[in-house]
């Protein structure tokens, strides 16, 4: 394994592990709620793989950090300048057309992202990612197939729709950002360089959102600060006074 | 008990009628296809449908904490159950339509207040604790009404009851974890472990509805096999079986008359509060506005996706049909 910096390595570990937290988090808000039963179970799905790669993201990012904190110590006890999610995917939920953009904005992301990440030059990284990507493989299958069928449907579908890719479109860059962290990812052959997933990226969701007859809004302006912790937006502290409530209100109490 | 207090139809005297009964006699199945009485259909509509409606009205008790759970293992665990329940309620609502309604009429009938789901899920869930006692006690006590309805003379209902049995033993194992892990936590959560058990108690003893050994309805239900025990037989297991396990946990059950009767071998415990049960039963229960009020949020705001959904269906068959 190439030699790499260890706050960094935990960095981009929490970059990964935090972008699962926060988005498990926001679909489990669905539960009980959705349209119609089956998307019940298809948004509950989808929530509790993204709560397992958090385990695997987030313990594996304490042991880099060697100060034994575990997965859960770093979900429910950090504040939010220490969260490492892109600004995306701590997004409300909104509707549940902007709900499944979101999803299909981040799920296409985290395909290209994985799919690197299983060839890792970290054994640990490449397991946790082959068996991530089989899980997001079917997220963006299904997340695509409600952006075309809702974006193709009736013209109120297609509307909110288009609002919510409107809406969200700005977040998307971000994902796509790089510095030093990644910088050194890419050196040592952890991670992919972000840049080089862009083409494949744009051609994928540029595919679905013509099939849903839906258009990319002009413009290049790109929301940041999420992932590297600088500014979050005002949405995470709210979810993490949910979130971490109960091991804030009780500390040192086993559950 | 998911399904409480379902009123049964009569049955004729018909030729087929006699027939029909001696066949659940034999503890042959009824299939959707073969020829039943009116009222046997009818009755089985209205208990699976409200068997149904529980497990969808009961999502929101526990979604309720799903968003707060302590850690991210209690969070996903939470989360299967709650999908779990959604499903039940996808098995039972499929039984239904094989008697010939259709989920969404079903479903009109639940928000409109046509039809009924279990009085348990008009209780809040106030602490962390309730996650454990809802397993633990509500789940228990369904499990109780189900594992005998896998037996019940529909096929597909006995057939969604034996999946559904297969995940409820897990769902009551989580909960009684829950609250292993409070009674032997700190004095706080102790506290929130008895406080869960005071308040659920009673209102688990409801689920089973009221004392219907002289009712004709049960009589007849039991005839047919759609009920497999009276109220009071089901109460009286629950109670024996969940006494000791409160004990084991080192919590008191609020009832001070709950003795062991050597005589009968089960407990003597005080009956619940029937006026209360009524009042729930009637909508006035404590969560009753809340419950049927999200739902009918999420049936109403979900109305652009399933029609948007339905709508670009249309439009692919018809490009499919074009291009052929
Ligand atoms: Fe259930
Ligand atoms: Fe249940
Ligand atoms: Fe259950």
């Amino acid at each position: 394994m190439a030699q790499v910096d260890q706050a960094q390595l935990f960095e981009f570990l929490c970059r990964m592990g935090d972008n699962t937290l926060v988005l498990g988090h926001r679909v489990s808000e669905w539960c009980g709620l959705a349209p119609v039963l089956e998307e019940d179970i298809a948004l509950a799905n989808t929530a509790l793989d993204l709560i397992g790669q958090t385990q695997m993201w987030l313990g594996l990012a304490g042991e880099v950090e060697g100060k034994g904190r575990s997965a859960d110590d770093l979900a429910m006890l950090r504040d939010v300048w220490d969260f490492r999610n892109v600004l995306l995917v701590e997004q409300p939920n909104g509707d549940f057309g902007q709900t499944m953009m979101r999803q299909f904005l981040f799920d296409a992301w985290h395909l290209a992202v994985l799919t690197a990440l299983a060839e890792s030059s970290n054994d640990r990284i490449a397991a946790i990612a082959a068996k991530a990507v089989k899980e997001v493989q079917y997220h963006v299958e299904r997340s695509g197939d409600t952006v075309i069928g809702l974006g193709d449907g009736t013209s109120e579908s297609h509307q909110r729709m288009q609002k919510a890719l409107n809406l969200l479109w700005p977040y998307v860059g971000e994902m796509f950002v790089t510095d030093a962290v990644d910088d050194a990812m890419a050196k040592a052959g952890i991670a992919p360089d972000l840049a080089t997933l862009r083409a494949a990226f744009d051609t994928h969701v540029g595919g679905i959102l013509t099939e849903a007859t839906l258009t990319i809004p002009d413009g290049k302006f790109t929301h940041k600060g999420g992932k590297t912790g600088f500014q979050h937006s005002e949405h995470l502290g709210h979810m993490l006074t949910q979130m971490q409530w109960l091991q804030r209100a009780y500390p040192g109490a086993t559950w | 008990m998911y399904a409480q207090m379902v009123k049964s139809e009569s049955a004729d005297d018909s030729a087929e009628a006699k027939a029909f009964q001696e066949r659940i006699d034999a503890g042959e199945k009824i299939e959707p296809k073969d020829w039943m009485p009116a009222g046997y259909r009818k009755t089985l509509i209205r208990q699976i449908g409200q068997h149904a409606h529980s497990e969808i009205v009961g999502q929101l008790p526990e979604g309720n904490w799903i968003t707060r759970a302590p850690t991210l293992e209690r969070k996903a665990i939470l989360l299967a159950k709650v999908q779990d329940e959604a499903g039940h309620g996808l098995y039972l609502y499929c039984a239904a339509e094989t008697l010939g309604v259709s989920r969404d009429e079903l479903t009109e009938m639940l928000l409109d207040g046509r039809m009924k789901y279990s009085s348990i899920f008009n209780y809040p869930t106030l602490t962390w604790a309730d996650m454990g006692a809802v397993g633990w006690l509500v789940d228990g006590a369904a499990i109780m009404n189900q594992v005998p309805l896998q037996r019940t003379s529909f096929g597909p209902y006995s057939r969604a009851m034996i999946r559904i049995c297969k995940e409820e033993s897990f769902h009551q194992r989580q909960g009684y974890d829950i609250m292993m892990k409070m009674a032997a936590g700190t004095p706080e959560q102790k506290a929130m472990a008895q406080n869960a058990l005071n308040r659920f108690w009673y209102p688990s003893l409801m689920m089973f509805g009221p004392s219907d050994k002289d009712s004709i309805h049960s009589t007849q239900s039991m005839a047919w096999k759609i009920k497999m025990n009276t109220n009071d037989e089901l109460r009286q297991k629950f109670v024996d079986q969940t006494v000791p396990q409160a004990e084991y946990l080192g919590l008191t059950v609020p009832d001070e008359t709950l003795k062991w009767n050597e005589e009968k071998g089960g407990y003597d415990f005080a009956e619940p509060d029937w006026d209360e049960f009524f009042e729930v039963i009637k909508g006035n229960g404590p969560c009753n506005t809340e419950r049927l009020a999200a739902r009918n949020k999420a049936w109403d705001d979900g109305k652009w996706v399933r029609d948007g959904l339905l709508a670009h269906a249309e439009k692919r068959a018809i490009k499919k049909v074009a291009a052929e």
